[in-house]
């Protein structure tokens, strides 16, 4: 009876020791918990302290200061024979007319230097915007109206509050004589800040205050098309054969391990490749989409065959034996079965490995795509650049107002990115399935 | 389906690089310090609206001339930039592949400067107490031992008592290669034993002048980044090293340091008292002058009073201009195409 008693203490799973245990592995547990949870939030806390500093030095590339004035579409100027026909309209100086214009706002200025101030406080790029404005409408000559011009960048950067008033006045960029024509023209309400449309549309420029993404966003949409066109289908066709068809032998092994390995190479040797085989083999256009597609495909590729592999081998040997087993041949039993039901893994690595190459600049170093270039590209031939590189040279690039357009960018960067996975989350959802 | 588009996509392919035409727009390669300007010009050039405008790369100087030297013909670039001159090598090279008709065009002054945080007060140093600073290894009592100071204290006692830390750009970049020449080999020689030893070994001597230490006093920044100017501010203590004009446009936030008593400013730059300041070129492949449209034209945008003059849109960026009869002397050389002469 005792016997038991004290047997049935030993065994018993409440003894202090026991529990002592237990209290040990929970805190252990809860341990583990409140550090995943820490990793998480801090995660978190760099995220939002990259989206924070981004986006708040980034938000004020998307406005920009412009400056009303009243502009005399003077006929002697533009088109002194009225002929009205596009080619005088386009050679006509536009700039005579923004002079003009400063000058009656601002009569008493004299000065050779001051006058050369006072043109400043416009945009090079204005000219362009009023030869746009008169030729669209060419009704406007002769007439007097005013017109909303592009401020330069140093009067934007400071009308966004980035240089201060405060500092004297040799260490500022805009000097006391400018401030006092901001002053004078802000309080007859001749300062604007609107939405940057430029930003949106231009190609790039020396000047911040009209330069855009536009041409980097074509360029990069070029650049991934010719990616997805040729690593998507090989890449698929690859993993196919390698997953379904291929023999598993010495050879195939071979290529496994090469295929894992070009995946890690560093992307300025894609770049190097891309350089030999397209510039210097084929002989295509240097800093062209095309050739900057296709080494980015090259890099992507690896890539793609890993992801799709994987989700093929996910699927079932049940579904192909059933195929099989009603008739289909190996073929059929892959296209049918096999693929659509691993589609949304192949899917999401791709747009995975697209990602990568948008990201990527230092293999289109090589070919010649780090480079200035105003035209919107029309092609994939035209010379272009990519999202990554005009982020790169604004960020080289030595004007203050360039600060802001290389948040902007990366706000539209980031944008494309965010684009692209709620594509393949999307992709994923729809084709999912489950067995 | 599948196979249809991959096939599609070869074709594809193969006709647009079939039907790639001649060229009718200027390339050029070259230099990241005189991209800014060359760019600038590059889109006044364009927006004149006679002639597509020109496509420019960033590719170093090196890069620049070895792209340029390597042929005639569509593929290869029109214009090289570069922020030193063009080797003889580089010569010989371009030669060897019968390139043998090149201009040189000089545009202007570029100032390397060394900056700090307004905040502070200005740095004051000499082309010696730079080298002390920064190079890996340096002489102390007649032999040469791995870099010991630490502080600008230790290097001279009339220098601040803060810890030494420089921010500079990397090894690849036209920048450092200028600064070390200019700045560094200018301190180095300032060392009898040095001096001597680059009489006697030409090649020793360059490794320890050349030589930047890596013990952490030097840190490798970008080059030429926005960000520099940043971290500057953030850590006044600091010390950045980059182009004149990164100054010009910060100058509410960042002060250039006093070299050898002279400050860096447009006019002592432009009149060669700064010590650390070098000239700027680019480079033209005449065979190319007629086939593609416009060379000649840029050439002369390029070296127009209104671009590269003394108050041209190109100082407005922060390029120091020549002297009024050097531009007039190589605007004449360069719009009519006179053949490169190396001394």
């Amino acid at each position: 009876m005792t016997d038991t008693q004290e047997l049935k203490e030993k065994v018993s799973w409440v003894t202090d020791d026991a529990m002592e245990k237990l209290a040990r592995r929970h805190r252990s547990e809860r341990r583990f918990k409140r550090l995943g949870l820490s990793a998480i939030v801090i995660a978190l806390v760099m995220l939002a302290t990259l989206l924070v500093s981004i986006i708040g030095r980034g938000y004020t590339a998307f406005i920009q200061t412009t400056i009303t004035l009243d502009v005399t579409f003077s006929e002697a100027i533009i088109d002194p024979k009225g002929a009205r026909d596009h080619k005088t309209l386009k050679a006509a100086s536009y700039r005579t007319l923004i002079r003009e214009a400063l000058r009656k706002e601002f009569p008493d200025v004299s000065t050779r230097k001051d006058l050369r101030a006072l043109f400043g406080l416009i945009s090079k790029g204005a000219v362009q915007e009023f030869r746009d404005l008169v030729i669209s409408d060419p009704d406007l000559i002769g007439t007097t109206s005013s017109v909303e011009l592009t401020a330069s960048d140093d009067i934007d950067m400071f009308s966004k509050g980035y240089i201060s008033r405060n500092v004297s006045e040799e260490d500022r960029r805009v000097k006391d004589i400018e401030i006092k024509w901001f002053d004078q023209l802000q309080s007859n309400n001749a300062i604007q800040t609107v939405f940057n449309k430029r930003f949106f549309t231009g190609g790039d420029s020396r000047e911040p205050e009209v330069a855009g993404i536009m041409g980097a966003l074509v360029g990069s949409l070029y650049t991934l098309l010719i990616t997805f066109i040729i690593s998507f289908p090989i890449g698929l066709m690859s993993a196919i054969y390698l997953e379904e068809f291929a023999p598993k032998n010495k050879i195939t092994v071979l290529i496994e391990v090469n295929i894992n390995n070009l995946a890690a190479v560093p992307s300025i040797v894609y770049g190097l490749l891309g350089v030999a085989l397209f510039l210097n083999v084929a002989h295509m256009p240097r800093s062209a989409p095309l050739v900057g597609g296709l080494t980015l495909a090259l890099m992507t590729l690896p890539t793609i065959i890993i992801a799709a592999r994987a989700s093929i081998r996910a699927v079932p040997d049940s579904i192909r034996n059933a195929a099989l087993a009603l008739g289909a041949s190996k073929q059929q039993s892959v296209f049918h079965h096999v693929l659509p039901l691993s589609m949304p893994g192949i899917l999401t690595g791709t747009i995975i490995g697209l990602s990568q190459a948008l990201g990527e600049t230092a293999p289109l170093l090589m070919i010649g795509m780090v480079a200035f270039i105003v035209d919107i590209p029309g092609g994939v031939t035209d010379p272009a650049t990519v999202l990554p590189v005009q982020i790169f040279l604004w960020a080289d690039s030595p004007e203050r107002a360039f600060v802001e357009k290389t948040s902007g960018a990366i706000i539209v960067l980031l944008g494309f990115l965010v684009f692209m996975n709620a594509i393949a989350v999307l992709l994923r959802k729809k084709f999912e399935r489950r067995w | 389906m599948l196979k249809k588009t991959l096939g599609l996509a070869v074709i594809a392919t193969v006709a647009i690089v079939g039907q790639a035409a001649a060229r009718d727009q200027i390339r050029i390669v070259g230099s990241s310090t005189v991209f800014p300007f060359s760019t600038t010009v590059a889109e006044t050039f364009g927006n004149k609206g006679n002639f597509k405008t020109p496509v420019v790369e960033s590719t170093g100087s090196g890069g620049g001339l070895k792209l340029f030297c390597s042929g005639i013909g569509d593929a290869h670039p029109d214009i090289t930039n570069a922020s030193r001159r063009i080797k003889k090598s580089e010569v010989s090279k371009c030669a060897k592949a019968g390139i043998t008709d090149i201009t040189e065009v000089k545009v202007g002054f570029d100032g390397i400067v060394l900056a700090n945080a307004k905040t502070t007060a200005p740095i004051r140093l000499t082309k010696k107490q730079i080298f002390l600073a920064l190079a890996m290894q340096v002489p102390v009592n007649g032999s040469l031992i791995a870099n010991p100071y630490r502080t600008w204290k230790d290097i001279d006692p009339s220098l601040p008592n803060t810890k030494i830390e420089v921010l500079g750009p990397p090894p690849t970049s036209g920048t450092r290669d200028a600064f070390v020449e200019l700045a560094m080999e200018g301190g180095a020689k300032k060392f009898p034993s040095l001096k001597a030893l680059r009489k006697s070994d030409k090649k020793a001597f360059k490794v320890i002048a050349h030589t930047v230490r890596e013990d952490g006093a030097y840190i490798e920044a970008g080059e030429n980044d926005n960000l520099i100017v940043q971290k500057l501010v953030a850590n006044p203590n600091a010390v950045g090293i980059f182009g004149f004009s990164f100054l010009d446009q910060n100058s509410d936030r960042i002060q250039g340091g006093i070299i050898e008593g002279v400050k860096p400013t447009f006019e002592n730059i432009s009149k060669g008292a700064y010590g650390i300041s070098r000239s700027l070129y680019f480079y033209v492949k005449n065979a190319h002058v007629g086939k593609v449209p416009g060379i000649k034209e840029f050439i002369a945008e390029f070296t127009s009073e209104d671009a590269f003059g003394e108050f041209g849109y190109l100082t407005d960026k922060g390029l120091i201009p020549l002297s009024k009869e050097e531009r007039t002397a190589i605007r004449k050389q360069a719009t009519s195409l006179t053949n490169l002469k190396m001394m």
